[in-house]
């Protein structure tokens, strides 16, 4: 039983980090904690409000461990916010009525966004920007209002935030700002002048030096009278005019009060009432509030820190900012304003590279004060932690584009990598010295990129720089990489996942390693992918032979090689979608997806296509997916080789090849390119004199040209390059690494595979092309044969107690332009045995 | 208004004779809000909703795979064999993903604890109790198993009941 009581009113983002802090350190479970949360949501991620908008999804905003499970300690009362706090008592009163006894009580109330005396600015259609609930709100105003205006008063951060979620929102976002230009408290006239050209050319309205003096109804909006003549007509205004400190509960109680708002507290974060503290924004630490989240949890820390029986202080705050608005990166830090005596400024303005650097030295210019950037500010995580440090070099090179970049290994120990959380480079390379070896253990360990990511750049940085080899090792499973494994599969020529484990790994395996193992086997192989064990190994795709999509049905892909289909073949796939209600669509590799197949339909689907005379497209493998093609000289007026043909023969040569990731092939019939042959792993492009072969193209999240592997092939040689380089691309890439990354990593790049493919460099030619030899000859559709084995088709169904019994979550709404997935849950039932 | 659309509901095979099968009504769903997503079910399928339901025969099952069962009242549990010969049963509806998938993952161990994969996301649940090892916050319910004669039966989930 915990002796003592702590009362926190609010769970925002500091409060939470408070009682984390505390649940963490407060190892003899000396308090037990009772959060007051009057928001509908557990703690969230005000910072990032603005990615609530179109995904619209509260908990993707949620903070790590907001709903304190498993922790008998700490209740959680969300909806319930504190009313009145009798300090005398010692007592809390919430919205629901209870009273809460407490020991040591904390606000955590934070602010609430200041609405301007304006006439009309509590009209229906006028909003702030600081909740969930606001952005619902806002969102409800503007529904079928695409194209319309939008106001924002407030050119600060939070207003650009504003405008940012009113154009994702379909609207046109006037902002107007009463200062000179946007961002007034973070940037300077120069940079200001910048932002405000950079964001009009996003297609923003900006209205500097500009006051709004009355907002009236208009028709179904709003009229803006701003100072002078002007007049915005709008579909809704949002007011980004700044915070107050939320002191009312507070003040009520008999809490000193600052002049200017806020709950007065010491740098301990101690109010004028004994065992009541205040942190975060609603705090106003010797007269002063801060409106950034990084001071906020050093409160927390601090307060955490003293109920623990130690003296943390609220150390000061840095008031650093680093932001992308409207996909224009901004950052200041330090002293921007050159306050101090005989400061200089070293400013670099680029107008045809749109970018803004401006740096505050000391007199002598040897030490860094601060500054801003705008346009670029991939500067900002080093030079951050530089302020108030000895700058290494001429200060102009540090923003000079063709000047030496500093990196994080040249920053001194006390450093500030991380600044949300106050992490300095020691603390973070003592957990690499201490094992953290990879970005997500120095994360958890020393929560440095946690909250922005802004300093994982860094991270990474020390991460590499001090040294650490990165483990190789698959999985907790197998201290092996997937090429290693692959040599001794085929060294050994073991045939089993559970001789491979027991031999050369430990425990039952997981989710990643079975996978790869079962890849392996098969790349060796032309065994069913679902015979025996392997069957257990495969990822739901391969176990039935189909795509998983979200709602738990399957897509199914036949095979159309270079994309040819004949009239009866694509008379059968309607009649087949028809019948099953599939939703179909053609894919990017000029085939036809049918979706939305539940399990225990694959085999009927299935039978109908064999019958048809279509095969498995592997649509569902890390395999061969299909080759695209164009017509080429047998229809083009421009062809130089039939390059159909040549799409046709090599999907048939290796339909059905298991890879470290899936594989595209393309062939062009000229150098026009119609079939985008470079963006794939294997491209071929038709010349005059031959074919020319690319390999290593990608599109995926960083999209690779393909680059030249050998030129004026003809057709047999063309083949032969290909099997080998597949091949040797199968035996030496990572897990998931597909051949642009693989050719990025592999020692000795594109010229290394050059010599091992076209020259034998390895002498393992002629070995890469019976590999493929015994692939294209042992293969056999994996559709057709699992319709002849009884056995593997009684895995395919709904339930095992109930074969045919359809998935009950399972349903469609096809009620607008095309069919889709609507997910229903389980059926609720009142409570089981009533 | 939306028109939702199922399939509609065929016989069900069950073992259970006195249970009728749960569906969703194909149409129309009388308010397109939130709630009326709930498919309606069967008023006499609540009296059942405690009860054990059997699976399958043993042999059914493939070592280090699952599959999915329906349980009496509507439920669905994701019933697996491990190779060392263990049963475990947890839910089958992916907490994060809301669908009835996780029969469907792949099964392992994290330095000895049991565990599924989801297919969808991959986050990875324990299989002894049903916590979330990578993804905080999120659980499955876990159903106790026991065999009689030969016959794998799964039970309602946090009921009081070893497993195997």
């Amino acid at each position: 039983m915990s002796a003592q009581s702590l009362v926190v009113i609010g769970h925002g983002m500091v409060g939470h980090r408070l009682v984390q802090n505390l649940r963490q350190r407060d190892e003899a479970d000396r308090w037990s904690v009772t959060v007051l949360c009057e928001e509908p949501w557990a703690a969230y991620d005000r910072v990032g409000l603005s990615a609530y908008v179109g995904g619209w999804e509260p908990n993707a905003l949620a903070l790590d461990g907001n709903d304190f499970a498993g922790d008998p300690l700490v209740e959680l009362r969300v909806g319930d916010g504190a009313t009145a706090v009798d300090v005398a008592a010692h007592t809390v009163v919430s919205a629901s009525g209870a009273t809460h006894p407490y020991d040591a009580l904390v606000f955590a109330t934070g602010s609430y966004a200041f609405r301007p005396p304006v006439p009309g600015a509590d009209l229906p259609g006028c909003f702030v920007y600081r909740t969930i609930g606001d952005l619902d709100a806002i969102r409800a105003a503007v529904e079928g209002r695409d194209g319309e205006r939008a106001v924002v008063v407030g050119g600060g951060l939070l207003g650009l935030e504003a405008a940012d979620a009113l154009r994702s929102l379909g609207l046109i976002p006037h902002i107007v700002e009463h200062n000179d230009r946007l961002l007034s408290a973070q940037v300077d006239a120069g940079g200001g002048a910048l932002l405000g050209r950079l964001v009009t050319d996003l297609g923003l309205h900006v209205h500097p030096g500009s006051r709004t003096d009355a907002i009236a109804p208009a028709g179904d909006g709003l009229a803006v009278h701003l100072t002078g003549e002007t007049v915005l007509d709008a579909a809704v205004v949002v007011f980004a005019t700044g915070i107050r400190p939320r002191d009312a509960v507070a003040g009520d109680a008999g809490l000193a009060l600052a002049p200017r708002g806020g709950i007065a507290t010491d740098r301990a974060m101690r109010t004028s009432v004994p065992d009541v503290y205040a942190v975060g924004e609603c705090a106003a630490v010797e007269g002063t509030c801060y409106g950034l989240v990084a001071p906020g949890y050093a409160m927390a820390d601090a307060v955490a820190d003293r109920l623990l029986g130690g003296d943390g202080e609220f150390p000061g705050a840095d008031t650093s900012t680093k932001l992308k608005l409207l996909g224009v990166d901004v950052a200041s830090f330090g002293d921007i304003h050159a306050a101090d005596d005989g400061a200089l400024e070293v400013v670099l303005s680029d107008a045809a590279k749109r970018t803004y650097a401006k740096l505050v030295v000391s007199d002598d210019a040897s030490t860094l004060l601060g500054g801003i950037l705008v346009g670029d500010a991939t500067a900002y995580t080093t030079l951050r932690p530089l302020v108030g440090s000895p700058i290494p070099g001429d200060p102009a090179a540090l923003i000079s584009p063709a000047g030496a970049t500093v990196g994080a290994g040249s920053l001194p120990d006390d450093a500030e990598i991380c600044s949300c959380n106050a992490v300095t480079k020691a603390s973070i390379c003592s957990a690499i010295a201490d094992g953290a070896c990879d970005l997500s253990t120095v994360t958890d360990r020393t929560r440095a990129g946690s909250t922005c990511g802004g300093c994982l750049p860094a991270v990474k940085q020390l991460l590499a720089s001090s040294g650490v080899t990165l483990s190789k090792a698959l999985c907790e499973h197998f201290d092996q990489s997937r090429a290693e494994l692959f040599e001794i599969v085929r060294a050994t020529r073991t045939r089993t996942f559970s001789a491979l484990i027991a031999q050369h790994g430990r425990g039952i395996g997981c989710e990643i390693c079975k996978p790869v193992v079962a890849s392996i086997l098969a790349s060796t192989s032309s065994d069913h992918i679902l015979d025996a064990e392997q069957a257990a190994l495969q990822d739901t795709n391969d176990h039935f032979l189909a795509n998983l999509q979200k709602n738990g049905t399957y897509s199914v892909v036949p095979r159309m090689p270079g994309g040819e289909c004949t009239p009866d073949q694509l008379i059968i796939i309607g009649e087949v979608a028809r019948d099953f209600g599939l939703y179909t669509k053609v894919t990017g590799g000029q085939r036809i997806d049918l979706f939305g197949a539940r399990v225990e339909q694959l085999p009927q689907i299935w039978r109908r296509l064999v019958d048809a005379g279509m095969e498995s497209g592997h649509a569902y493998g890390k395999s061969l997916r299909t080759a695209k093609s164009c017509v080429g000289s047998s229809w083009c007026r421009y062809g130089v080789q039939d390059s159909l043909s040549m799409a046709v023969r090599l999907e048939l040569r290796y339909r059905g090849l298991r890879s470290p990731h899936k594989l595209k092939l393309g062939v062009s019939g000229c150098a026009r390119e119609c079939a985008e042959a470079r963006s794939k792993d294997v491209g071929v492009i038709a010349t005059e004199t031959g074919w020319n072969l690319y390999v290593g193209g990608n599109g995926g999240q960083t999209p690779t040209h393909a680059r030249q592997l050998a030129g004026r092939l003809d057709d047999d040689a063309l083949v032969r390059c290909i099997d080998r380089f597949l091949m040797f691309y199968i035996r030496t890439a990572d897990r998931l690494q597909r051949t642009a990354r693989w050719l990025e990593e592999i020692d000795g790049g594109l010229d290394h595979v050059r010599q091992v493919v076209c020259e034998d460099s390895f002498g393992i030619a002629a070995e890469l092309d019976d590999a493929m030899e015994s692939h294209v000859a042992g293969y056999r559709d994996e559709w057709a044969a699992v319709l002849d084995d009884p056995e593997t088709l009684e895995r395919f169904v709904s339930f095992v107690n109930a074969p045919a019994e359809p998935d009950p979550t399972v349903a469609f709404d096809d009620s607008g332009p095309r069919k889709v997935p609507v997910l229903v849950g389980m059926p609720e039932f009142p409570a089981a045995n009533a | 208004m939306n028109t939702r659309t199922t399939s509609p509901s065929t016989t069900a095979v069950l073992d259970s004779p006195d249970r009728s099968p749960v569906s969703v009504s194909p149409a129309p769903v009388p308010d397109a809000a939130a709630p009326a997503r709930r498919p309606a079910c069967h008023p006499s399928t609540h009296r059942d909703a405690g009860g054990w339901t059997p699976a399958c025969a043993m042999h059914r099952l493939l070592p280090g795979r699952g599959v999915a069962v329906l349980l009496r009242g509507g439920r669905q549990a994701a019933l697996f064999l491990l190779t060392d010969g263990s049963l475990h049963a947890v839910g089958n509806i992916d907490p994060s993903a809301g669908a009835a998938v996780m029969s469907r993952g792949i099964v392992g161990d994290r330095g000895g604890e049991a565990t599924v994969a989801s297919p969808l996301l991959k986050e990875v649940y324990s299989l002894t109790d049903g916590r979330c090892l990578n993804v905080p916050g999120l659980t499955l319910p876990v159903h106790p198993v026991r065999v009689e004669d030969g016959v794998i039966h799964v039970g309602p989930a946090g009921a009081d009941s070893p497993g195997i």
